[in-house]
């Protein structure tokens, strides 16, 4: 066993194999982002961009919308979850999003929408939505990052920022 | 609410930053780590780093990168550097995979600059007027030896209670038990002692060395070639990650089956069924404590359908029927297959009704352990266990019944073949001979409640938290320190001398002096009246071996918290103490067992135990062996390269009975219910 490059297949597969619990809602929109990403001198958090990733009305409850944030090799999830959860916007208060990379390996997780949490496909590892990206078990040393939302007048949803250090960089702002 | 972090960067660490090799001390199975250190005031680019990849661009999966568990800032040499602590892809254990345990090593480090684990202890303390002074080394081991001494040369060396770790990882390691165990069992032959997690000093494995076989025997290799994985009683998904994820993952993958034996359905079971498909797995939720039943009648299946390894049995296991008698000491005759099937045959009716599992389901296991391929060639099974029939029902005998059916088979020394524990901590066992502690050890709890001992000395163990009937030990133990506390409290102000005295006094009247070494200041430290810090793996160099045997070096990158020490150093200043003060007392030739302590290193340490019985092995070579290390036993030195053992017994011999013919012997595993008394009313209730 060199390296653990095989769980990516195994991933995929057990993905379809277990396709029944897993509801892969259909990517609705992958919005690109508004504004150029870049980083910033040094300040208390970096400077991140202001991305429109979608309007209230586009989202529908438990209906997963593929995202990007903040730039386009960082792929995310937008959810409305049908109840108020705290650090949730919108009207109902139950608007969220999370990075879908997995913050051990770096798998890129899948949305169950039975149990509402986030699915690692190499490691097994779990994230409850409603509890703001916390591990119910697994590897991760960190819970998921949680991007930072804000609703303008028009209900537009902007990402503004993110809780914790995204898989795969030294930086969320490359 | 999760916990956010609020960390959305790192610092970058510079081409030039130290690496070290670093073996997770958490547990057993010690997957390799790089720490990372560099100055405080430098840092490296994005294109220019000691990763050596652009970190400009996101990162793949299985890549780079550092969880903010994975940074901090550390004393190194007296000045403040980063540390990051970054899984190794070159190991061969964890391929580049962390856990939730070794995944938080660089955060779970002492920080006065991120104030992680401030309460580490710093400084040594003793009880003075109410409360535990800090104090110097000098003076702590002053009191430690001079009542020690007192005790001892007056009342022999019975009255001295011992706790001590016997593992490798953080604490132990091979520096740290040899220290430890050439205080008590060289220089003093102590006999009333236990280990860290067990009331005794003895194995919890005894049968399978009675019967020849070493229980960490084979390499995590063996997982990925083997044809079936039985798992007894553990939960390696959670209790040994990687072990599962990065060996009997890819096991699975390439074909083999997964069996499971737990009166619980586990995460274990569940990632199994996601990576072999529930068609490839059997989990067989079991009656607690019925586990022999099961075995006897896996064994006896297997025999009848002539399923077993004849060549094998022929060769490498004793043939003249019963070759150890059971007696009070001996929990379990040992002998020959037949002789031990002349008690463990079991029908799959009994085994089925008493185990609470199908008829069927006892039959698959078998088959996919023991009966043949299509072809007529033999299958390849790993067996691994560990608490569940370890400290379960009965556990000698269980565990027999278990290795009876890996001798039957012939899967033990030989390739995707095996009978293991998963184990908990790593190894680093080294000491003089324990013979003296004599078989049944002393039980250890019972001895110290019924007012045994004087003086107790405690190394990084806290019974209060999970030792048998923990909460009347706490109790006793309290009320015969607190006499000590008070007489303490009444001598302060007078002489080294007179509190010696009152010491004395107050442990003939019933009290315990204690003297507890660890990290922390542990639950069963509130009842010590000395307390000496102790430093962890990587704030010294530390040698241990994982569940396969193999031995590295984890590298020292930073200093030990305040003035904490080694334990091996603890050690060789209370020997050095001893020493000097039973000389003042005129003791010379007393005095004179406690020579040979004159280590100012704990390579010195390393030296003077491991090394003489393996003079192969020096730090200078295990550091040039990385992560990766040697599979013990190391058996030579060629090319620059220590050249170690995959597995143990490939050569059909077996000897860790001891026995000069080399013949692994079966168990005479006869079931008796349930052996503790009071379980099957608690079963019963249950």
């Amino acid at each position: 066993m060199k390296r653990c490059k095989g769980m990516v297949d195994v991933g995929r597969r057990q993905f379809l194999r277990g396709g029944a619990m897993a509801t892969a809602g259909a990517a609705v929109a992958a919005v690109a982002p508004a504004q150029e990403a870049k980083a910033a001198p040094a300040l208390a958090q970096i400077d991140y961009p202001s991305n429109r990733l979608a309007n209230v009305a586009d989202l529908k409850v438990n209906e997963p919308v593929d995202i990007e944030y903040p730039d386009a090799d960082s792929p995310g999830v937008l959810l409305k979850l049908g109840q108020s959860v705290e650090g949730g916007v919108g009207p109902d208060g139950d608007i969220v999003a999370f990075s879908t990379l997995c913050p051990h390996k770096g798998f890129n997780m899948s949305y169950n929408g039975e149990d509402h949490t986030l699915n690692c496909p190499g490691h097994f590892s779990r994230f409850d939505v409603e509890a703001g990206g916390q591990q119910t078990w697994g590897h991760a040393t960190s819970n998921v990052p949680q991007f930072t939302l804000r609703v303008d007048d028009k209900g537009d949803i902007y990402a503004e920022g993110c809780s914790d250090l995204i898989y795969g960089r030294m930086s969320n702002v490359l | 609410m999760a916990y956010k972090r609020q960390i959305d960067r790192l610092p970058i660490p510079p081409a030039d930053a130290k690496v070290h090799n670093v073996t997770c001390h958490y547990c057993i199975v010690g997957c390799g780590y790089k720490a990372y250190t560099w100055p405080r005031n430098k840092q490296g680019t994005p294109e220019n780093n000691a990763f050596g990849v652009n970190l400009n661009e996101q990162q793949g999966a299985m890549g780079t990168w550092v969880n903010p568990s994975m940074y901090n800032i550390v004393k190194q040499d007296g000045k403040d550097v980063h540390l990051m602590v970054v899984p190794d892809d070159d190991c061969v254990v964890n391929s580049g995979l962390g856990s939730i345990r070794g995944a938080r090593m660089a955060e779970n480090r002492p920080s006065e600059i991120t104030l992680t684990q401030q309460q580490r202890l710093t400084d040594p303390m003793v009880w003075r007027n109410g409360v535990w002074q800090p104090t110097s080394w000098d003076d702590a081991l002053d009191l430690v030896a001079r009542v020690t001494a007192k005790i001892l040369a007056e009342y022999g060396e019975d009255e001295l209670l011992v706790s001590m770790f016997d593992h490798g990882g953080s604490a132990g390691g091979y520096e740290n038990t040899w220290a430890t165990g050439k205080l008590y069992f060289q220089s003093m032959k102590v006999k009333n002692c236990r280990i860290h997690n067990r009331p005794g000093y003895n194995s919890e494995v005894h049968s399978s060395r009675d019967m020849g076989v070493g229980e960490l025997n084979y390499s995590y290799s063996d997982y990925e070639v083997t044809d079936t994985i039985f798992v007894v009683g553990a939960n390696p998904m959670e209790t040994q990650t990687n072990l599962f994820l990065n060996h009997m993952v890819p096991g699975m993958q390439n074909g083999a089956k997964f069996i499971m034996v737990d009166p619980r359905r586990t995460v274990t079971v569940n990632a199994a069924e996601e990576v072999a498909g529930k068609e490839n797995v059997l989990h067989l939720a079991i009656t607690p404590g019925t586990d022999m039943v099961l075995f006897n009648a896996l064994l006896t299946h297997i025999v009848d359908n002539g399923w077993i390894d004849k060549e094998f049995i022929a060769n490498s296991t004793f043939q003249g029927g019963e070759a150890v008698a059971e007696d009070s000491g001996q929990p379990a005759g040992l002998g020959s297959l037949d002789y031990a099937m002349e008690t463990c045959r079991t029908s799959l009716g009994e085994a089925a009704e008493i185990c609470g599992v199908s008829k069927d389901d006892i039959v698959k296991v078998a088959e996919w352990i023991a009966k043949p391929h299509d072809d007529g060639s033999r299958r390849k099974c790993v067996t691994a266990y560990e608490k569940g029939i370890i400290w379960g029902n009965d556990n000698y005998r269980t565990i027999g019944a278990l290795v009876n059916i890996s001798l039957a088979t012939g899967n033990i020394g030989r390739e995707g073949g095996g009978c293991c524990r998963l184990g908990g901590h790593q190894e680093g066992y080294y000491r003089p001979s324990d013979a003296h502690v004599g078989r049944p050890a002393t039980y250890f709890d019972r001895h110290l409640i019924r007012g045994g001992g004087k003086v107790y000395h405690i190394w990084a163990c806290d019974h209060y938290k999970t030792t048998l009937n923990a909460a009347e030990f706490k109790r006793v133990l309290k009320k015969r320190a607190d006499m000590v506390k008070e007489a303490m409290d009444a001598a302060a102000g007078g002489t080294r001398e007179e509190l010696v005295d009152a010491i004395v006094a107050a442990v003939n009247a019933g009290g315990l002096f204690v003297v507890d070494m660890d990290i922390i200041h542990s639950q069963i430290g509130q009842n010590a009246h000395v307390i000496l810090p102790a430093c962890e793996a990587n704030e010294m160099n530390l040698t241990s071996m994982n569940g396969e045997r193999r031995l590295r070096l984890s590298e020292k990158y930073m200093d030990p918290y305040g003035q904490s020490k080694p334990d091996c150093l603890i050690a060789d200043g209370i020997a050095q103490n001893m020493e000097r003060v039973l000389n003042e007392m005129g003791n010379d030739e007393y005095a004179d067992q406690f020579k040979g302590y004159d280590w100012e290193t704990e390579e010195d340490a390393f030296m003077d135990g491991y090394h003489q019985g393996n003079p192969e092995v020096t730090y200078e070579r295990l550091r040039a062996m990385g992560n990766n290390g040697v599979q013990e036993p190391v058996v030579g030195y060629e090319n620059g390269k220590l050249i170690g053992t995959p597995r143990l017994y490939a050569d059909g011999k077996f000897d860790r009975h001891g026995r000069e013919d080399k013949k692994a012997l079966f168990c005479a595993a006869q079931w008796r219910g349930y052996a503790a008394e009071g379980k099957a009313r608690e079963a019963a209730n249950h």
